[in-house]
Parts: structure tokens; sequence; C-alpha cells
């Protein structure tokens, strides 16, 4: 019997605000534990929420990354359920009206084409606290409770697990690019919840769903479906049925494994959240905010290999992270040549990210600073060897122009000048002339040698040629 | 020095004079409450700091522009504070102490009021007697073996016996308007929104409204002034300008246009009531204005909308309450499970737990369409009924509940019996509207209600037509018996 594979998603999105979504605590990772809650966030008597309105904004901007069509009329609804990490007793989320509605991805297929992939739903909520287990207490965590999510549930349109995956890398890229959410999986800030299903080809019914849950990456996510469609094949081949269930995947053995049976339906008494108006969003805002929507990376890629000659990989690489992009698009504002800009930002750029560990944003270099180190490689006022300690300087956040004033690097490139050393160094060493003539070239690296010594390295090695070979060709 | 015949401007005028200091009030007034309450019981909780704090008005001197400035006033206790216990009349949250102050009691602290003290109530205020506390009944101050009405009975019981001129209470379905019209006071219920909620412990979120009882008209509207307005702290608390609540009070009903639904005086309503909501109507005829005869036609179906929705709300609101961070934890639980049960179980009162189950089916997947949807639909419709009626009326007459004051321990073997008692005021919480209880007369010695209902943040024009009602009636100036003791 052959199968086809019906997956559908679910990602929350932790927003990036400075405050909660109902309460004025704030938002940051690695604090002491309740450190960043306040009697809102406890669910304390007497206490009320309040909407953060630069939630809602940021919901906007999901939606419209998303294509998706924009609630006008947005009400919160109440999710009632009893867990130490709730401390109201509820959830506050958009049930009934959910902010978006009807968005895609597009995703790339197989045979070159692409595909898009529906989402059903995107809704704004409120993240729940956490709690840990000691020997002989248990422990809660307030911080992350109230913290802005939107959840994007996907339509189950993706067949394969490589499907779901590309899904969730455009995902994923689109909401990095809007800025609304750093979408780090590895710091839960995007979580994902998987639905797979197999039915016989050609069958109209779907089949029973598996859930999949904690799944700590897009690797992880690949292949706990890619198994969990093997294993699901395998017990109908042998006969056997598929239980509605809750499964968890095990990196080390790459298997998924059964975590909870689902008896029967939670019954999360949904209704409208008394303490909370209605919200009326307006066409003017929408505008506003698709008018400050930012370019697109699959635009930017376009634009990067249309109008500025690049690879595909170098669009690629360049459009990894917002930040990388937007720092590449200044470089080129500020009048960079695009291949050598790419090849910095790449080259000199990554390795001291990577060895240094630490995020672009984060470092002193400006796209001002290298766009001006550019700017005299390219008119020849440094060498490449050169650059290299101009770089250096500039994650130490010095000034290029100034540090190369200072350290004497500016490379000698007129002819005028150079001339008369190339001609005393040729007095100075007539048997590497008679070398060249006897068809020697080792000579002619031998004499540019003579002469980066004699200018400290700042000769330009172009021009020394030049004077160089009309020299021992007269 | 009781309070009785006096007002807040006379009393005001007394502190500014110098005839009395705050602190000497204040103490007068502790030793008042501190002497009945073995027979009235009306008081959660006394605030241990309030002589000093009238010391420090005193000291600061009497604002002279403002009539709460250095005045004892006494609070419900589901209004949250830092130096007395807040314990909505729950065994759930015995002993707590709040880490914040309402809003309310952040304003009458700010105009110079001294807070008392904390009045008992029905727990979480679910009720129509203050039987329903789990620390004591309180009694009508009329007649103690009669209920003082509920939710609010401390604060209607404390105004009434001349203990304080004006007390806080909250309204969600009538708590405030009921116990004004069984104990003789003036109760407001102001329109949804017109107070902060930020500190009134939840009971129908989208039904509560925080109010003042006093003596008079006029009092009440001094104390509605100092409470009023908007507060970032409550989302659904509205922006509409405060006006001087105070400002009509002489402009009389001549010309007014009162609607008087006939629902309000059909089956169930006492004799008693009927015949002084219609000696009223006169009085208001007389004095210039129009009577006619209305129909609310939903109204009837209020009560069943209001225990659908305000239950539903409230089954969520006290979802808080299972003993995880703060009040009360039962010692018996083994886990998790265990934890929620025993806690919710020993913790909350049978009304609460009552209100809690009928609002958990309400709202559970199977009925919600066939309750909480349908209350939500029948709400509307009473909405346009009201809509309707206030297209040619400035307001509405009728009576506040349908009886006088019922005596202690009489409700039946049928909990939901004593629902209907609220049949008049829901509809005005079901609408948002603003709801105001004055005495309108007497009933084998206890006090009858009228209550006038308004236009939304119309409270100027419901006590522009009381203060006119009260300037010609002698209701408000009779005394409780346990005062001529």
């Amino acid at each position: 019997m052959n199968f086809e594979t019906t997956i559908g998603l679910e990602v929350h999105v932790e927003l990036k605000t400075n405050s909660k979504i109902f309460s004025p605590s704030p938002v940051s990772y690695g604090a002491d534990a309740n450190e960043n809650t306040n009697v809102i966030d406890w669910g304390y008597p007497g206490t009320l929420p309040t909407i953060n309105k630069q939630v809602i904004a940021n919901g906007i901007t999901a939606a419209l990354a998303l294509h998706a069509d924009i609630e006008k009329h947005p009400h919160f609804d109440r999710k009632n359920y009893f867990y130490p990490d709730n401390p109201k007793g509820y959830q506050v989320t958009e049930n009934d009206t959910p902010a978006a509605t009807n968005g895609w991805i597009e995703v790339q297929t197989a045979d070159g084409g692409t595909k898009k992939i529906g989402i059903e739903e995107m809704h704004v909520e409120e993240d729940a606290g956490k709690n840990t287990h000691g020997n002989k207490y248990s422990y809660v965590d307030l911080n992350r409770q109230g913290t802005p999510l939107i959840e994007i549930v996907s339509k189950p349109e993706m067949t394969t697990p490589q499907e779901a995956y590309d899904y969730l890398e455009g995902l994923r890229e689109r909401i990095q690019f809007t800025g609304i959410s750093d979408v780090r999986m590895e710091e839960g800030s995007m979580r994902v919840d998987c639905n797979i299903s197999i039915r016989p080809i050609g069958s109209d019914q779907l089949g029973q769903k598996i859930e999949l849950k904690n799944l700590n990456s897009f690797n992880y996510v690949r292949k706990a479906l890619a198994y969990e469609e093997q294993r699901q094949a395998q017990v109908i081949m042998a006969g056997g049925t598929i239980g509605a269930e809750t499964r968890r995947f095990d990196e080390l053995t790459g298997k998924t494994y059964l975590m909870r049976v689902k008896e029967g339906k939670d019954d999360y008494r949904y209704f409208p959240e008394p303490d909370l108006p209605s919200l009326e969003i307006s066409d003017a805002w929408i505008d506003e905010l698709r008018t400050a929507l930012p370019e697109m990376p699959a635009k930017r890629r376009e634009r990067y290999v249309h109008e500025l000659g690049l690879t595909d990989y170098d669009a690629m690489v360049l459009t990894q992270t917002k930040e990388m992009s937007d720092f590449f698009d200044r470089l080129i504002e500020l009048g960079s040549d695009p291949k050598m800009a790419s090849n910095y930002l790449q080259g000199d750029v990554n390795a001291y990210l990577n060895d240094q560990q630490v995020k672009l944003e984060n470092t002193k270099i400006t796209p001002e600073a290298l766009a001006a180190m550019i700017k005299m490689l390219m008119d020849e006022t440094i060498s490449t060897k050169m650059a290299k300690k101009v770089f250096k300087a500039i994650t130490q956040g010095e000034d290029p122009k100034v540090f190369v004033k200072e350290k004497g690097l500016i490379q000698l490139s007129d002819p005028a000048e150079l001339k008369p050393i190339v001609d005393d160094v040729l007095a100075n060493n007539q048997q590497s002339i008679e070398d060249f003539h006897n068809g020697k070239d080792r000579a002619v690296g031998f004499l540019v040698g003579q002469i980066m010594k004699r200018t400290q390295g700042k000769a330009n090695p172009k021009v020394v040629n030049q004077i160089l070979m009309q020299a021992l060709n007269q | 020095m009781n309070y009785f015949d006096r007002d807040l401007e006379s009393v005001h005028q007394q502190l500014v004079n110098g005839d009395v200091t705050s602190a000497e009030l204040t103490k007068q007034t502790l030793a008042n409450i501190a002497a009945q309450e073995p027979d009235l019981q009306a008081y959660l909780a006394m605030n241990e700091a309030a002589v000093e704090q009238a010391e420090a008005v005193d000291a600061a001197g009497i604002d002279p522009d403002n009539v709460l400035s250095g005045m004892p006033v006494a609070i419900k206790d589901n209004l949250v504070t830092t130096n007395m216990p807040t314990t909505a009349a729950s065994k759930m949250l015995e002993n707590f102490h709040s880490l914040f102050n309402a809003t309310v009691v952040e304003k009458l602290q700010a105009a110079g009021a001294i807070i008392v003290g904390k009045t008992n109530l029905d727990e979480f205020a679910m009720g129509s007697s203050t039987e329903k506390s789990a620390y004591q009944t309180t009694k009508n101050p009329w007649d103690l073996t009669t209920v003082p009405g509920g939710s609010s009975g401390g604060s209607a019981a404390t105004v009434s016996a001349g203990q304080v001129l004006a007390s806080l209470g909250s309204d969600t379905g009538g708590s405030i308007r009921q116990p004004a019209s069984f104990t003789g006071v003036v109760g407001m219920k102001p329109t949804y929104g017109r107070v902060s909620r930020w500190g009134l412990i939840a009971f129908g979120s989208s039904f509560d409204q925080v109010g003042p009882f006093t003596r008079t008209v006029k009092d009440n509207a001094y104390l509605l002034n100092a409470i009023a307005g908007h507060d970032d702290h409550d989302a659904t608390s509205s922006d509409q300008e405060v006006p001087d609540f105070t400002a009509h009070l002489n402009d009389g009903v001549q010309g007014m246009r009162i609607a008087l639904p006939k629902e309000y005086l059909g089956d169930g309503i006492a004799p008693a009531v009927k015949d002084a909501i219609r000696a009223a109507a006169k009085q208001y005829e007389d004095l210039g204005a129009t009577v006619e005869t209305v129909s609310l036609p939903h109204a009837k179906y209020g009560v069943m909308a209001y225990y659908a929705l305000a239950s539903s709300e409230a089954s969520s609101n006290l979802e808080r309450f299972d003993g995880i961070r703060y009040g009360y934890r039962s010692p018996e639980a083994k886990n998790l499970e265990d934890l929620y049960v025993q806690t919710r179980s020993t913790g909350f009162g049978n009304e609460v737990k009552r209100r809690i189950m009928l609002g958990t089916f309400a709202l559970s997947a199977g009925s919600f369409d066939k309750y909480f949807k349908k209350a939500a639909q029948i709400r509307t419709l009473i909405i346009e009924d009201f809509q309707k009626v206030f297209q040619d009326h400035d307001l509405i007459m009728g009576p506040t509940a349908p009886t006088k004051a019922f005596q202690i321990g009489s409700e039946s073997t049928d909990p939901t019996e004593m629902y209907v008692n609220d049949v008049m005021t829901i509809p005005v919480n079901l609408a948002g509207l603003p709801g105001m209880s004055l005495p309108a007369g007497f009933s084998d010695g206890l006090p009858i209600g009228m209550q006038l209902i308004g236009k939304p943040f119309a409270e100027s024009t419901l006590y522009q037509a009381g203060h006119a009602f009260e300037q010609n009636t002698d209701f408000h100036q009779h005394t409780p018996q346990l005062g001529g003791k």
C-alpha cells in the first residue's frame, strides 16, 4: 500500500516588546525567577489587564507579512483551565476573532517550482509561566507569563517533511525581517507543534493525526516527521490503527515516543474577555504599518541578483538575517561596490562574528566605517593587505580614515613618486635585470619585493608592476 | 455624635470651623461602631490607623473646598486595601493583605477621607442579604431580625445606623440599590465604566460597578464626584467627562419626562411598594414632571440572562483562587489536583460554589450556545428596550426591590428564589445604566426604596430628580430603631 502524508503546523512566536501584553512588566531573558512580574501577572485579586498597543501593531505587521486578511474588530477571549503557571486560571487569547486569517507562505518544490502553503489563522495571545520540579517542591516562575505571542496555524497542506521545513524557514525568515520577533527556537521565541497523518493514496479522508510537541530545531521537525510517516505506515501495514496521541521526539535515537493519549476533547469554556473592550483596527493604522513593513528577504535576494549582479549564493547568505541584509543595503547606499561589500560581509565580518560569538548589531562595526574602508580600497588609497589592519581597527570602533592617516597606511599609487624608487632598485640589482631578460620570471617577484621593502609595504603593487615592466622592457 | 439629621456639608462646616477635629470625629465614629457592632455586625475589619490619619489631616488643615476632608467613611470589603485585610467575606481570603489599594480607595484618601473600616458583604458579593458572608450576618438597623439586603449589606447598614455619612459598595445586579432600599438610604450604581474597577475583587466583570451609600442625594453626588473618572488601570473605564454632580441638584423636575414601566408594578411586587411608587409618581407630577407608563418587554428575562452571564464571568474570575500563590490553601492536599479540589471545596461557601457551577455549566461546550449566547442576546434586547424608552423620556422610575427587608433566615429551600429580589435592578446592570435607590416610604416600619434609572452617564439627572423628591418628602429623615436605642 502506498501512502500520502498530510502535515499541519502550529507555530508560536514570541513578540519582541518592551513590556508584556497586559501588564507593564518588562519582557527580557535571564532575569531571576519572578523578577519580571507584578500583581497583574500574578492574577492578584482586584487587578485588571490593559492592552499593550505595540503588541496589536506587531500582530498586524505579522499578518501583513503572511499575506493574511486582518480582523478589523478583534476581541479577546478567555480560555479557562487550571495549572500552576496559569495564575488567573485562564489564558487571554483571540479564539473567536483571530487577528488574521487566510495567509500563505511560498515554498520551493523539489521540481524547482513554487507552492503556496495556506495559513488558516493567526491569533494574538499571552504566554503562560513556567513550572520547574525539584525533589520536594515545585517552583512557579511567572517571568514568561504575559509575554505576547502570536500563534500561526497552517492549513494541513504540507505533504513532505521537507515542505514543513521549508514552510518553517519561510515563516521564520519573514517574521524575522519584520523585526517583531527574534524567532529563535533555541531561546524559545519560536516553538513548533506538528500534526501529521497519513492515508492511502487516493483516499479522500484524512487519517488520524498525531501531534508532535517540543521540537527544538527545524532539523528535528524534519527528522521527526520523516520518522513518523514511516512509523505510521508500518503500524497500518501490520494491521494496526493510529490512535489520537501526543508524541515527543528523541534527538539521540531519532525516534518518536508516546507522551500521552488524548482522551476526549478539552473543554476550555471560551467566552469574551469582559475586562478588555473590543478593538477597532482602522484602515489608516493598517496602511501605516504596511508602509513601515520592510522589504521581505525573497524580494531582497531578487534585487541583489538582478540589480546588483550578485550570485544566488551571495544573496542567500546576505539575507540570512535582517541585520546583515540591512547592513549590506546601507553599504550599497553609501556607495560601496556590491561584490566587494558582499565579500567583506561574508568574509571578514562573518569570521569576526563567529570568532567573537556576537551578533552584528552588538558589535562596534558600522556600515559607515566599513563603507569608508571599501571606498579606500576602491580608489586604491589602501591595499587589501592594509585593509586587514583597518578592519581590525573598525571592530574596535575606530574611524578608518583617521586610523589610516595616523598609521601612515596610505598606499603609494603615484607613478611620479614610485618611478625614482623603481629606478633605484633596478640600478642596485643588475643581476635581476639580467635574469629577467634570460626568461627567469621569478626575478620580477624579487624586484617587487625590494620595492615594497623600500616603501614599507605602502606601494601600490599594481602601479609598481606597471612601472617595473615598463622599465624592464625598455 | 451620630450623623442623623446631619449631612456632609454641615459636618464639614464644623470641621472647618474647628468645632470638632477630624481626630475627635473619627474617635467618636469608631466608638459608635464599636458600641453597635455586637448588634449590627457590619464590619469585618477596622482601620487601626484611622485616628492617626485623621490627626494628620487635622495637622495639614481641613480643606475648606472638599467636604470629604477629614471625614470618616467606610468601604466594602471587596475593595482591596494595603493597611487593612481584604477578605471579600470569604474564607478563601482570610487574613489577606493586598499589596496595593483600589483606585477608589486612593481617590478617597487623596480627598482626605478617613476610611474607618471594611464592611461585611455576601461572600464575593454573591447574595441579596449579607447572610452569605463566611464570617457574620449583618443586621438591618431598622429591625435586627431582618436582613440589610445585599451584597453590600454592611456598607448600607453602617450609613443607615448613623455610624458614618458615607460608604462605598459595589453593584453587580443590585448590590448597592437593594440594600439601600432595605435600610432607607441613598445608593447609586453609576454607569458602567464611570468608576474604576481597579482593586475591586471581580464578580461579574461586565456588570460590576463601585458606588456610594449616603443619607442624602446631595451627599451621594459629593461621593461620586470624588470617585468617578477614567483610570488607566481599567480598560473598561470611560473617558467621558466627569461633571460636578452637585451642580444641578436644585434644577427641579419641571418639564421632566419620567417613564414608569408597567412591568415594574406587576405581579410579585408588594402592595405597599406599589403604593409608595404610585405616590412618588404623583409627587413628581405635582412638581411639574410628566409620568408615563411604558413597557420594558424583555425585563422579565433579565434575571435569567443575568445569572447565566454573571455566573459565567464569576466562574472564570474566581479561578485564580486556587491555593497556589496567595490566600487560603487547604492543608489536606496530597497532589496538585487535590490542592485545587480541596482548596476550592473548603475555601468557598455554598452560594459561591453554586454560581461557579452554574457558570461553568453555562460556558461548557454543549451549553454555550444554549445559555451564554442566548443570554447575551437577551442582554442586547434589554439594552434596546431601554434605548427605546430613553428616546422620549429623561429617566425611568420604579421600585428598587419587590418587598421591604425580609427576615434573616427566611430564604426558602430553593436557593434561586431569592434571585428574583433583583428583578428590577438587574436589567440596569445588563444595560450598564446608572441606577439610584432612595427612600420613598415605609411598610410596617421598614423602608421602601424607589429606583431611578438614567441614560448612560446621566447620573446628574438622577441626582437632580432624586433631590427634588427628597426636598418634598421626609422619608430620609426617619431614624432606625438601632439608632433610637
